[in-house]
């Protein structure tokens, strides 16, 4: 089809079909990206106007770049390249089709002289000897060939690998497979979280943005939360809920450690291990001694709270940790004489004699100290992450096969030439052309041994 | 004998490599360049055995499990000049040209000094985000994918050269003279370029489903628009457009080496520039 003839309508087509569209999308795409790697995305109104002037934050906000990834503009680019890439499949596909199902078995003397690997023999004999010849060759190095006849003239027939046209379009299906399932997300997921204390169960959680809790349908519990660090140092090694699924009476999931990198799946709702914080005031287990005396007394008291010592002096538990600096579990005490003098004592759980040696009316040792934990926990339910890995799967097999493997056809033309047998040889590789040549070279002397065999 | 010092030969290894293939382009000695290919290979087989003995030390920290050396900066600058090497090596026993070396040799000589002078190389045991055998995957891809770029990116300059002092010296066919006449010819440049791209962009797209599908499996979010997820999907539009270029009329030759070198600086962006100039996840546990 000429310029001239073309109508809007095709020149439209033609547009959406065009490689420079493809080019053009995809550096648009890359550039545009950049702008929120730069700009912190989603920030409020506030911590904008901290950065910008008023005027400048109302212009990039109406520009949307500050949630680009969700703005008209981006999405419209993503569009564009989606119809960009279908137009492409949708207007290369019908030829590759026939190419791979109704392959041109009888090419014409204009269309042989075309192919660049070729090779062409006389021999002695008839027609049919030599196609069977013929046929033994390609079926021993290439691919079993089928035989057709067209004006007295026999046509050899061989491929191999022709899947490998289809590719591309794997790829090119796979970005909208990818797309589709971002778009199931979008629409039938969430994203929640929920925290449990330590013994505690919930069976609601909490959506984004959402005021009223969603209902799970049944209780996850929380039996145990722990935190461990490698060995003295503050390094975190593992952050540890036990969990426990009750559903209509009946426990489903029974103590189920889940760890960062280790999600608790059910009913299509996934807990992933994401917080924790101290649940309620920590207690401790102390002991006191009077100096001098053998006899200690125990006390298990809660943050704030204070006790009664033998002497009719008073200590409180001013505070407490499980970790102070590098020493371990700590609590500070204020003891309090009956006449009003307060003092500060330091314990630790890891330095027993620690207190004895501050010389004071009363001997303190820190026995225990227990903390309870809540575990901050994100839900999510994604049922179109499924489709998004079907997706990313054909995304590279498609590659693979469009990059690396290539459809490779030969044919083989015997036609009486006056009293001999011409035999024509030709190949074609849909890519990696040199590789092909050099393949078909060495073939061309396999078949001219086999055409001089008898 | 620690894998510190093992490191240290194989910088030094791959510097005499550099030097003596600038060497071969200013002496033109096939001797020269056999000598940087043999201080390149032997360098390679160092540091092969030096990642593995850092992997047995990673073990032997008092209450560590071990891990692949592959988790922070030190250890992800190091294993890239591995890639580097492991691409180069492969395009050598397959193609011999030898003049590659000196634009590639470069990229893995500069990772390694880089680690070796400015970074810290303490093992420190993962934390819990990083506990996933997806690290090792998703590493291994993305650096794979990350070499065979830069391999690309020098054969890309490599073809600007030449293409220029074609252009100089009237017609293309005159035979260029100089260092250009080591370089294969233009043509065998573009399809080496477009065959490394062809190995990096299955390896780049592996990269990053497999960090979706970690992110997914750490998180439940297999994308997040984080800086370095979304840089990672820069370099792919790049490296897509640079596909189709190639066969395109007008975009094939020039530009398309021009989108090869872009697509390597935004993979250096991504991979170095996120971390020391955005904020984001990939923090390499510093």
């Amino acid at each position: 089809m000429s310029t001239k003839q073309r109508g809007v309508p095709s020149s439209i087509w033609e547009f959406f079909c065009s490689l420079k569209l493809t080019i053009f999308s995809l550096i648009s795409l890359a550039v545009t990206s950049i702008i929120g790697t730069v700009l912190q995305q989603n920030l409020t109104r506030k911590q904008y106007l901290a950065v910008f002037s008023k005027d400048t934050y109302e212009f990039l906000n109406d520009l949307q770049f500050f949630d680009m990834y969700h703005s008209w503009w981006f999405i419209g680019l993503l569009v564009l390249f989606c119809i960009n890439l279908t137009c492409c499949s949708i207007k290369r596909f019908p030829r590759v089709w026939r190419i791979v199902h109704h392959p041109n078995v009888t090419p014409t003397e204009q269309q042989l002289k075309a192919f660049s690997n070729a090779d062409e023999r006389l021999v002695k004999g008839d027609i049919k000897t030599v196609a069977e010849k013929m046929g033994n060759f390609l079926a021993e190095n290439f691919a079993a060939a089928k035989v057709f006849e067209k004006d007295g003239i026999t046509y050899l027939y061989a491929e191999k690998r022709k899947y490998a046209r289809f590719g591309v379009y794997v790829t090119h299906l796979s970005i909208l497979v990818i797309f589709l399932g971002a778009i199931i997300g979008n629409i039938y997921g969430f994203k929640g979280y929920v925290n449990i204390p330590e013994g505690g169960s919930v069976s609601q959680i909490w959506l984004r943005n959402v005021e009223a809790p969603l209902p799970l349908g049944f209780d996850v519990h929380c039996d145990d939360f722990s935190v461990s660090f490698y060995g003295d140092s503050q390094r975190p090694k593992e952050f540890r809920s036990v969990l426990s699924i009750v559903d209509g009476g009946e426990v489903k999931i029974d103590h189920r450690p889940t760890v960062v990198n280790d999600p608790l799946s059910y009913k299509g709702l996934t807990f992933y291990q994401s917080s924790y914080g101290p649940a309620g005031a920590g207690a401790v287990a102390i002991k006191v001694k009077v100096r001098g005396e053998d006899k200690a007394d125990a006390f298990t008291l809660q943050r704030g709270e204070t006790a009664e010592l033998p002497g009719g002096d008073r200590v409180k538990v001013v505070d407490c940790t499980a970790t102070f600096r590098n020493f371990g579990p700590a609590a500070q005490l204020a003891v309090t004489s009956r006449d009003g003098e307060r003092q500060i004592v330091t314990v630790f759980k890891n330095f027993a004699k620690f207190d004895e040696q501050r010389n004071g009316k009363y001997i303190f040792t820190l026995v225990d100290f227990n903390q309870l934990y809540y575990t901050g926990l994100q839900v999510t339910k994604d049922p179109g992450v499924m489709v998004v890995w079907l997706g990313c799967t054909m995304l590279i097999l498609g590659c693979l096969v469009a990059f690396f493997i290539s459809h490779q056809r030969m044919w083989v033309v015997i036609s009486e030439q006056k009293d001999k047998v011409g035999v024509r040889f030709v190949g074609t590789s849909h890519r990696n052309q040199p590789a092909f040549e050099l393949y078909f070279d060495e073939l061309k002397y396999k078949f001219r041994d086999a055409l001089s065999q008898d | 004998m620690s894998s510190g010092q093992l490191f240290n030969v194989v910088t030094f290894g791959y510097f005499a490599a550099m030097v003596l293939f600038i060497g071969f382009l200013a002496t033109r000695s096939v001797v020269v360049a056999k000598l940087g290919n043999l201080c390149a290979y032997i360098g390679f087989v160092v540091q092969t055995f030096a990642i593995g003995l850092r992997w047995y030390e990673t073990y032997q920290v008092p209450g560590a499990n071990g891990y692949a050396p592959m988790s922070n900066l030190y250890e992800s600058v190091v294993f890239f000049s591995w890639t580097i090497l492991l691409i180069y090596i492969m395009i050598d026993l397959k193609y011999k040209y030898r003049a590659v070396g000196a634009f590639v040799l470069p990229f893995a000589f500069l990772a390694m000094a880089w680690a070796q002078l400015g970074l810290n190389d303490a093992i420190a045991p993962l934390v819990p985000a990083l506990q996933s055998n997806w690290l090792t995957y998703h590493v291994i891809t993305c650096f794979l994918g990350y070499a065979a770029f830069a391999v690309a990116c020098g054969v890309s300059i490599m073809y600007l050269i030449k293409v220029r002092k074609q252009k100089n010296a009237g017609d293309g066919s005159s035979p260029a003279g100089g260092i250009v006449g080591l370089f294969p010819s233009a043509k065998i440049l573009d399809d080496l370029n477009y065959k490394a791209i062809m190995i990096g962009f299955p390896l780049l797209s592996l990269g990053i489903i497999t960090g979706a599908a970690w992110a997914n499996y750490a998180w439940g979010t297999y994308w997040s628009w984080d800086p370095k997820e979304t840089w990672s999907l820069i370099v792919w539009f790049i490296y897509a457009a640079f596909l189709h270029a190639r066969i395109t009329r007008g975009w094939a030759g020039r530009r398309a080496a021009f989108l090869s070198i872009i697509g390597f600086a935004a993979t250096i962006f991504c991979y170095l520039g996120v971390n020391l100039l955005l904020a984001g996840l990939h923090s390499y546990g510093s």
